[in-house]
């Protein structure tokens, strides 16, 4: 048997971060070895070794150099991998865009956790905020079938993840995206129909157990 | 020919200085419109509508937003010598530490100089710690970017240096000295000395100046980011 194989991902189940390298791996026809990471009692020394300041997943090693940021490894899966289909577009204006609402996307995360997470005026305030979000998001869309147009990539991959978390944050936010942005849900089935996202991601039934989970353990009620 | 090159900027913005010392390392030339960022102009908010800030690189009829963005765009739409290295693990790592300032970084920087009492104690802890991380990537080099300006060059000038010194001295906090932070320090002037950064580093007397007048508004905008 060869040794270890050349690419392991440090990573979390419910993760969307996580979910995002597993969908590019998936894309871009990459094995790799999938390292399921404690993460709400003791971290591994493997994980602690390889992302010592931030201490989180996913990490990418790869020949056991690691990679860390969600967002980070993808751009490097692209660059070291160049004879696998791209994640981001060849044209530099349309690389930045894909870039700039990747980055951007982040925010669906940030907000729903603060809408699950806050009471009072600090809910309101993120309920607003969602909805510039996902008006932002949508608007970007328009009437394309993904965000570059008409292939799947960069800016598909790195916010599908948050598509489960979605009926969530709809529940603590008290919002409908199938009612105010139905394009928005249109893409997100869209891309749930590929293997790679289908594969990857959990039922929001589960991602609802999980935010459960995480109240309880921050003693939210 | 290509199409002519802007930049909607602040002079005293560090990230503007992000955009402009990108374009002058590649050679291209370009005109920066100053924007008042008091009075946003409807320019600034056409090209930038999701978060009417600057940096906006005007390419043409392209608009490109978010300095670093914008740094990593003009590496790619532009030939010249590269911001970025070229193996891709050194580019991760670059982009890894770029993050980390902007990402991580920020709130603890800022909380730092315009807090007071224990919310500024910890943040002082906190971006010190930081700081001491990023400073392993300097080590026993000239640049971050190793013997030219690169990418974390450029990222870390928005936190270290030319802005820093002067944020420390109207806050009148410290956070960086020569003793605690050598390699730092080290940079910090081998970057603001360099030919190309210089001549888009505006002079501290001004900078001074403006950040004395504004502040009271810093003061309390900083307030507002006090997590609960």
């Amino acid at each position: 048997m060869a040794g270890e194989k050349s690419l392991v991902l440090l990573d979390f189940w419910v993760s969307p971060f996580g979910q995002r390298c597993r969908i590019a791996l998936a894309e871009k026809g990459l094995e790799y070895e999938y390292s399921e990471q404690e993460l709400l009692g003791t971290k591994s020394d493997l994980l602690l070794r390889s992302n010592p300041v931030h201490k989180k997943i996913p990490v990418l090693l790869h020949a056991g150099r690691p990679v860390n940021e969600s967002l980070v490894i993808l751009n490097y899966l692209d660059e070291a991998f160049p004879a696998s289909p791209p994640l981001l577009p060849a044209d530099p204006y349309a690389r930045a865009q894909a870039r700039f609402w990747a980055a951007y996307s982040d925010k669906v995360y940030e907000v729903g956790t603060r809408l699950w997470k806050l009471k009072g005026d600090a809910h309101g305030q993120a309920k607003k905020e969602m909805a510039e979000v996902l008006a932002n998001l949508d608007g970007e869309l328009g009437d394309k079938a993904f965000f570059s147009g008409d292939e799947f990539g960069f800016v598909d991959v790195a916010l599908v993840p948050f598509a489960p978390w979605l009926p969530s944050y709809e529940k603590y936010g008290e919002f409908s995206v199938k009612e105010k942005w139905p394009r928005l849900d249109a893409w997100a089935r869209r891309c749930g129909e590929r293997e790679s996202v289908a594969k990857s991601l959990h039922p929001p039934e589960k991602v609802d157990e999980f935010i459960t989970l995480l109240k309880k353990h921050y003693g939210i009620e | 020919m290509s199409p002519p090159v802007k930049i909607l900027g602040a002079f005293s913005s560090a990230f503007t200085h992000r955009a402009e010392v990108a374009l002058r390392l590649k050679g291209v030339p370009y005109e920066l419109i100053q924007e008042d960022l008091s009075n946003k102009s409807e320019l600034l908010q056409k090209h930038n509508p999701i978060h009417k800030k600057v940096p906006v690189l005007l390419h043409g009829d392209r608009a490109v937003c978010e300095s670093l963005v914008i740094v990593e765009y003009v590496d790619e739409a532009f030939d010249g010598p590269p911001l970025l290295p070229v193996d891709p693990f050194d580019r991760a790592t670059a982009r890894f530490w770029a993050r980390f300032l902007d990402d991580k970084c920020s709130t603890s920087y800022w909380l730092a100089l315009w807090t007071e009492g224990e919310v500024q104690k910890g943040s002082v802890k906190e971006i010190k710690e930081n700081l001491a991380l990023l400073e392993t990537q300097v080590k026993g080099k000239r640049f971050f970017g190793g013997d030219t300006v690169g990418y974390l060059d450029i990222a870390a000038s928005a936190f270290v240096g030319h802005w820093l010194s002067v944020f420390e001295e109207v806050a009148g906090v410290t956070l960086v000295t020569d003793a605690e932070y050598p390699d730092l320090c080290r940079w910090a002037k081998e970057y603001t000395s360099h030919e190309t950064v210089k001549q888009c580093l505006p002079e501290r007397e001004k900078l001074l100046a403006h950040f004395t007048a504004s502040k009271d508004f810093i003061v309390s905008a900083v307030k507002s980011m006090t997590p609960k």
